[in-house]
């Protein structure tokens, strides 16, 4: 079942996706492209050359200075201070001339042991040896997040604002309606990996940065672009951190945080600054969060090959170990009964589906045995004018609109061959009598501009509006006309006119590739 | 009478079951946790094997079973104080003298000798545990003369003394740190997780509080150990061996591993405690899912509409709030029985009871603040009015206030707080209902003391004190402590500042004396002013007023969401819609709130943000009420307008709400 292969062949060289409109999705060149995206106000750009980057890290300015003898005593204080017990330990090791021989020989041997059981720890979670910087770019949904202008990109899910993480640290604020972009940074905001908008909230934004996680309050009349730090609220915990998920209840009461090195999920009630520890053994750390749009589920995914699927309500949680890697993204379809997964090392989505009986006051909902596979996206060769451009592999992130007709997935690609891009693969999908997946093709951006990170608009009126953040610094929204099979539409206006099924030109799109069968 | 007869049977059925699930789950775990303080209590580092077997013979003898007898009798006991001072309202006190009031209050004193008492019973049983040197109270020994005779074992003194000690500052630092209160989680979770997640906490907290009280108690040995040993000694018959170091010395306690066994009997006691306290809090909150209707008459007043609606007692009140915030979030059947309608006649009562019910709580919310910041504000003007002898800067009244309701010769006024107004009953709290956090009440015996002196100048220098007993001369008191005066604790609507201001012109008129008044107390002000100790108790701790005025904000926090997420649930559930009439009353209700909030928080020290502290048996969820209630009732009004759209220009309202409901609707609150 090689899915790909249906897919209509991507765009030549220079060409972009424009939007799909007739069950098609058209293109259109560069330069025409970049006249249209800059009249539109939501379409930005920025360049890396803009921003202004930390050039040097901050540890690295002690080799310019000479090296100057103080006492063992204020060596160890030093050490103490800056490296905590193994940074005394080896610095008592390092002077062994200066202590009682008894001394350097034992803080030797405990520096051997400690070392000795951190290996050991390790080679259980080998994630845990990377450094933070790492750790977030190994489990981030963004593609190649280290190198990445946008960091993390977050729609309002009642208006039409947007808040981006740059790679300057900062977080800027878009609203079409209003002529202020605040620009919101603060002394611990560093290296943001995720944003998330507060539901039914005006104001209030979730950072996950590295040691911590920040809820600024951002009042959208304000007409301040530097809101202060006070605006910000730091909740922060030991032991948790680098903060790698983050995912708001959709009532918008509860906020759970993650983090790789911390067994512990956390539930935070934001307003009282309280949490609570969900603790389960067994994973070493969880990586990515997605609650389910009705609030009944959430996915809870660790850095060894399990994941967990908690229910909301009790807080009791369904282990589902993986055959091959760990969960490397999931998302939900909105009425929160099906599950779509992808796994590391795979090529395919898995789904999982989740039926909760009315009325019954039993928290535990019954879940099915095994995950069944509804989609494959091993790699496939297309022949194009520019050469043979090879689409598939390992898949980064899904995501999926919120009405359950366009899933997009981001395959990886490799970053070593040119004609392996990575490439966003548009499915169209329907859930309802049954769940089924059908072809609707590729997004591709400028040439030279690889897709690092996309999200669904929570609520455009004409189908789907899907953002992608492109490696040069580029944000692009691709819309997907169409009217949704569930709710009856009457008389949309702004959406293109409709033609008649039987004039689509290729008859790709009519093959499905994944219909449920009913049992 | 109905209502007393209600309270009898949830607190019989109910709260003394979960009490006592507690308490018997409690005493189950006493075994495990005696057995791994014998085997820390005897352990010693050069001969492991030994202290195993040692332990193993020790936990099958005579004595260690009666020990434990006495131990699971102390933990009933800790069972049974629970109960009975439990609250899931705070006390807070507003002021360093009132929580000098909580703390020499006779009911706090009998419940400070229990632990006490206790904790000598436990320090005993630890004593028999550990063994050795600690075992006995007295030894035969012989004088320096030769005769034979008995003397005392200070060791076993020193324990027995150091269990009293963590008792009782355990009773104290429970008065401080409100570990009476019981607070709700926002995330329901089954008992045994919970316990599990609590477990590390209660070992880190007893621990660490252990620790500081024996730390403390090593201080106060030191310099006043010679008094207990002395009384001992002579009560006892017991003679000091004169042979043997006495211990209150720096030498005799400075030795590690007397000190070990004195942390770790205070950790195995307050441990043991802090399960019980742990184990009641989490069976007390658990959820109890009350009927929503029935057709039986007796079960009728044990239905979710009859329940919110009873004052008494307050736990009921919240389980039953807590209720409803969980069916309207997660039971479409039950909500379903919200939305019906009664069988014959087709009245809506479930709804109109519960929403009635809801909309009372929010409103009485949104009375107090707006009677608070009635009195802040009509303070502030009373000051710009004044005559000349109240001529001060403001940042010396702010100084000064503290000492200003007490001066003022009121003795008939009631004094009531914030707080106090709505009706605030401690589930077997002593505590009368004018027992004001803000003013410990002057006739109560414990105040009494530092009361009467207090107040004593001030009666002597006015002479004409009970003819000058107008509420004219009252009410210019400027009320920094913003406490409501006797008219708003009858239930008559808080004076404007109208109605103030004019009776001030009055009475400046026949001056003479009230200015003589005056001048004495502003003489008595000054003069008490100056001094640092009364500075330092009569001054108001910053943000207490507020986080009194949303002590038990909890409830209204379950009200809105009940009442938003059924308002949600009716947009596609509500077959008659019976939500729609109510829907203009909660929408102006909750947007009135949301106006006294936001006013509210604009007042200095409203929108501090108090420390947070993990490491604290003592929950502080209390002092974060006010912002939960903030995020709440936002959350509450978008999901409802989110909900409901443009739909909701069809309701009947006001042009001035509907301008606030305007901003929701464009999402720019």
């Amino acid at each position: 079942m090689c899915s790909l292969a249906l897919f209509p062949p991507p765009l030549p060289s220079g060409q972009t996706t424009l939007c799909e409109s007739n069950n098609q999705l058209l293109s259109g060149f560069n330069t025409e492209d970049r006249l249209k995206q800059d009249s539109s106000p939501l379409s930005l750009y920025f360049p890396r050359e803009s921003l202004k980057l930390h050039s040097r890290t901050e540890s690295s300015s002690k080799a310019a200075f000479l090296d100057h003898s103080e006492t063992l005593w204020m060596r160890s204080a030093a050490a103490w201070r800056d490296g905590g017990f193994k940074g005394l330990l080896n610095e008592i090791t390092n002077s062994h001339t200066e202590v009682p021989k008894w001394l350097s020989v034992s803080s030797g041997c405990t520096l051997a042991l400690l070392r000795r059981f951190s290996s050991f720890h390790g080679s259980l979670f080998p994630h845990l040896t990377l450094s933070c910087e790492d750790m977030i770019a190994e489990f981030s949904q963004v593609l190649n997040w280290s190198d990445c202008v946008v960091r993390a990109f977050a729609w309002h899910p009642h208006t039409d604002k947007f808040a981006v993480a740059l790679l300057d640290d900062s977080i800027k604020i878009y609203n079409p309606k209003s002529a202020t972009t605040p620009t919101l940074k603060h002394r611990l905001q560093k290296s943001v990996v995720a944003v998330q908008w507060k539901p039914l909230c005006a104001s209030a934004l979730a950072v996950a940065c590295q040691n911590c996680l920040l809820i600024w309050h951002v009042d959208p009349c304000s007409l301040s672009t530097r809101p202060s730090s006070g605006c910000a609220q730091v909740l922060s915990l030991p032991g948790h951190s680098p903060v790698a998920s983050i995912a708001w209840s959709p009532n918008g009461s509860l906020l759970v945080s993650a983090s790789p090195v911390d067994t512990a999920m956390i539930v935070w009630d934001v307003a009282a600054e309280s949490c609570v520890e969900l603790q389960r053994v067994g994973g070493g750390g969880v990586t990515f969060l997605s609650w389910s749009p009705d609030g009944s589920h959430l996915l809870a995914s660790t850095p060894s090959a399990l994941f967990r699927v908690w229910e909301t309500r009790m807080w009791t949680c369904e282990r589902w170990p993986c055959l091959k890697g760990r969960c490397q993204s999931g998302c939900w379809s909105p009425d929160g009964s099906r599950l779509l997964f992808t796994v590391q090392g795979e090529p395919v989505i898995y789904s999982l589906t989740f039926t909760e009986t009315p009325g019954v006051t039993t928290c535990t909902s019954k879940g099915p045995q095994a995950a069944a596979v509804v989609a494959d996206l091993s790699e496939t060769t297309f022949n194009t004018p520019d050469g043979d451009i090879i689409v598939g592999g390992e898949i980064q992130s899904l995501a999926w609109d919120p009405r359950g007709e366009r899933l997009a997935v981001l395959l990886k690609g490799d970053p070593q061959a040119a004609a392996r891009p990575p490439m966003i693969a548009v499915f169209k999908t329907r859930t309802k009598p049954i769940f089924e997946l059908l072809p609707c093709g590729f997004v591709q951006g400028e040439p030279g501009a690889e897709p690092r990170l996309m999200q669904f608009h929570p609520n455009f009126q004409h189908g789907a509006l899907l953002t992608v953040c492109w490696s040069n610094g580029r944000i692009t929204h691709v819309p997907f006309y169409f009217l949704s099979a569930g709710i009856p539409h009457f008389g949309l206006d702004g959406s293109p006119s409709l033609q008649r099924p039987q004039e689509r030109p290729a008859d790709y799109a009519n093959q499905s590739l994944f219909t449920e069968l009913i049992s | 009478m109905f209502s007393a007869e209600q309270s009898c049977w949830f607190v019989r059925k109910v709260i003394c079951w979960r009490a006592a699930a507690s308490i018997a789950w409690a005493v189950l775990l006493l075994p495990p946790t005696t057995s791994v303080f014998v085997i820390l209590g005897g352990f010693s580092l050069f001969h492991p094997i030994q202290t195993i077997s040692e332990c193993l013979t020790l936990i099958g003898s005579a004595s260690a079973m009666l020990s434990l007898i006495l131990l699971c009798g102390v933990i009933l006991m800790v069972g049974f104080l629970n109960l009975e001072y439990y609250t899931v309202i705070p006390t807070i006190a507003c002021s360093r003298i009132a929580l000098l009031g909580q703390l020499l209050h006779p009911h706090q004193f009998v419940n400070s000798l229990a632990h006490c008492i206790m904790g000598v019973i436990v320090a005993g049983c630890c004593a028999v545990i550990i063994g050795g040197r600690y075992e006995t109270l007295g030894y035969p020994c012989t004088q320096t003369d030769g005769s034979p005779q008995m003397c005392l074992n200070e060791y076993h003194l020193l324990l027995l003394l150091a269990g009293a000690f963590v008792g009782f500052s355990h009773s104290l630092s429970g008065v401080i740190h409100n570990m009476n209160y019981v607070s709700f989680h926002a995330v329901q979770q089954y008992k045994y997780l919970r316990f599990k997640g609590s477990l590390p906490l209660v070992v880190k907290c007893s621990a660490t509080q252990a620790l500081y009280s024996i730390r403390n108690y090593i201080v106060v040995y030191l310099f006043l150990g010679y008094i207990p040993r002395a009384w001992i000694c002579k009560t006892l018959d017991l003679h000091l061996n004169s042979s043997v170091h006495p211990l209150d010395t720096v030498t005799g306690l400075l030795d590690l591993s007397l000190f070990y066994h004195l942390w770790i009997s205070a950790t195995f006691l307050l441990f043991t405690w802090y399960i019980t306290l742990l184990l009641f809090r989490i069976f007390v909150t658990e959820v109890y899912s009350f009927p929503v209707q029935s057709s039986f008459t007796d079960v009728a007043i044990q239905c979710l509409p009859k329940v919110l609606t009873d004052k008494q007692p307050v736990i009921l009140k919240f389980l039953a709030l807590q209720d409803l915030a969980l069916l309207s979030q997660h039971s479409p059947s039950r909500r379903a029985e919200v939305f019906s309608l009664s069988q014959p006649g087709g009245h809506p009562h479930n709804w109109n009871a519960i929403s009635k019910e809801c909309l009372s709580l929010l409103a009485d919310l949104t009375q107090r603040l707006v009677a608070y910041h009635d009195t802040v504000q009509t303070n502030g003007r009373a000051k710009s009015l004044s005559t000349g002898s109240e001529r001060k800067t403001s940042s010396e009244t702010s100084v000064t206030s503290g000492t200003e309701d007490l001066m003022s010769p009121r003795p008939n006024l009631l004094m009531k707080t914030p707080a106090s107004v709505f009706s605030r009953s401690i589930v077997g709290g002593p505590l009368s209902p004018l027992t004001a956090p803000f003013t410990p009440d002057l006739n109560s015996p414990f105040a009494s003391p530092a009361m009467r002196r207090l107040t004593a100048p001030a009666e002597q220098c006015s002479p004409w004190h009970g003819s000058v007993q107008s509420p004219h001369i009252m009410r210019r008191v400027p009320k920094l402590w913003s406490t409501s005066t006797d008219s708003q604790s009858n239930g008559s609507p808080p004076p404007s500042p109208a109605s103030v201001l004019s009776p001030k012109q009055e009475s400046s008129k026949p001056s003479l004396l009230a200015l003589f008044l005056q001048n004495r107390k502003e003489q008595v002000k000054h003069f008490l002013g100056k001094r640092v100790l009364i500075m330092y108790l009569f001054n108001k701790l910053p943000e207490a007023s507020s986080q009194a005025l949303f002590a038990d904000s909890q409830a209204h926090i379950w009200a809105l969401e009940g009442l938003s997420y059924l308002v949600e649930a009716s947009f596609s559930e509500d077959q008659f819609g019976v939500v729609q009439t109510a829907l203009p009353s909660i929408l102006s209700c909750m947007l009135v709130l949301q106006e006294a909030v936001d006013r509210h928080f604009k007042l200095p020290h409203a929108s501090s943000k108090p420390v947070r502290s993990t490491s604290s048996m003592g929950e502080s969820s209390y002092k974060t009420l006010r912002f939960a209630l903030r995020a709440t009732l936002k959350t509450a009004i978008y999901r409802i307008t989110t909900t409901f759209g443009d739909h909701l220009n069809a309701v009947q309202m006001s042009a001035e709400h509907r301008k606030r409901l305007q901003q929701f609707l464009e999402y720019k609150e």
